[in-house]
């Protein structure tokens, strides 16, 4: 664009400006659409196990939020003797279950675990937890392409002294 | 070489129930050896279970997991002598693999 012979080069290049700080914008729209599919696809979601909030952490693996529901089940102990080792589990009615996944509040991340269920698993895992302290524990199920979760508080009393 | 991994799958019908306990540190590399130095982190990032060439149960882990992590799941469509492979990968490019016949 070296010469513009046009009537009007000015406004030429002011359209062409503008065209093209569309295109950059559509560009970052779908660069920010990107982390909400993170759940999605394959990859080891980094960013979401290094967020310290829970919210962030959910943000970071979803792209969205979750709405509390009594579908899904979330079990652990009301006082869990050692923090190091506690057993949780979730188990939903819920259909089209595509990932599951444990968050506890306090943890200096809380981001704990995140499973994928293949089509035909059985929406439910158990696993066990590390838990620095007393805490809210929040599990997420995506099903159907929504979040809906469940929270329970644990008490860590650590070591069974006291806490 | 002991496999890390530790597997019992059963069939129940068209139900297959899945235990598997995993021999690993899991240090969070927020804890300090008695010398007051830091253990750095080592924990399995990502735990997969495949059976009949599909993946079945797919799980990644952060540090909060416990030491020797346990996991239970079920799926179905496999039956009775099918072969479930389980393997594991860390954070520092370790891994292990091992196969378990369904029973």
């Amino acid at each position: 664009m070296t010469t513009t012979t046009g009537p009007h080069p000015t406004r030429r290049l002011i359209l062409q400006g503008a065209a093209s700080v569309a295109l950059i914008g559509l560009g970052n729209l779908l660069f920010a659409a990107s982390p909400a599919r993170a759940a999605a696809n394959d990859k080891y979601p980094e960013e979401a196990f290094k967020q310290k909030s829970e919210a962030d952490a959910i943000k970071a693996l979803y792209g969205k939020t979750a709405e509390p529901s009594d579908k899904v089940k979330l079990d652990a102990p009301e006082i869990a003797e050692n923090g190091g080792v506690v057993p949780v589990s979730v188990t939903t009615t819920l259909d089209k279950v595509t990932s599951i996944s444990f968050f506890v509040a306090e943890n200096p991340f809380a981001l704990a675990a995140s499973y994928k269920i293949a089509d035909g698993t059985i929406p439910g895992v158990a696993n066990r937890l590390k838990m620095a302290k007393t805490t809210k524990l929040v599990a997420i199920v995506e099903a159907d392409g929504k979040l809906y979760s469940a929270t329970k508080e644990v008490k860590v009393t650590v070591g069974g002294c006291g806490g | 070489m002991a496999s890390s991994i530790r597997v019992r799958a059963t069939s129940n019908g068209d139900i297959t129930e899945v235990q598997a306990l995993i021999q690993h540190p899991m240090d969070t590399g927020l804890v300090k050896n008695p010398n007051g130095e830091l253990i750095p982190a080592h924990y399995i990032k990502e735990l997969k279970f495949e059976c009949n060439g599909k993946d079945v149960f797919v799980a990644n882990w952060g540090t909060a997991v416990s030491k020797d992590p346990y996991v239970k799941f079920s799926f179905k469509g496999a039956k009775k002598g099918d072969e479930l492979k389980i393997s594991w990968t860390d954070n520092k490019g370790g891994s292990d693999t091992t196969t378990a016949k369904i029973a």
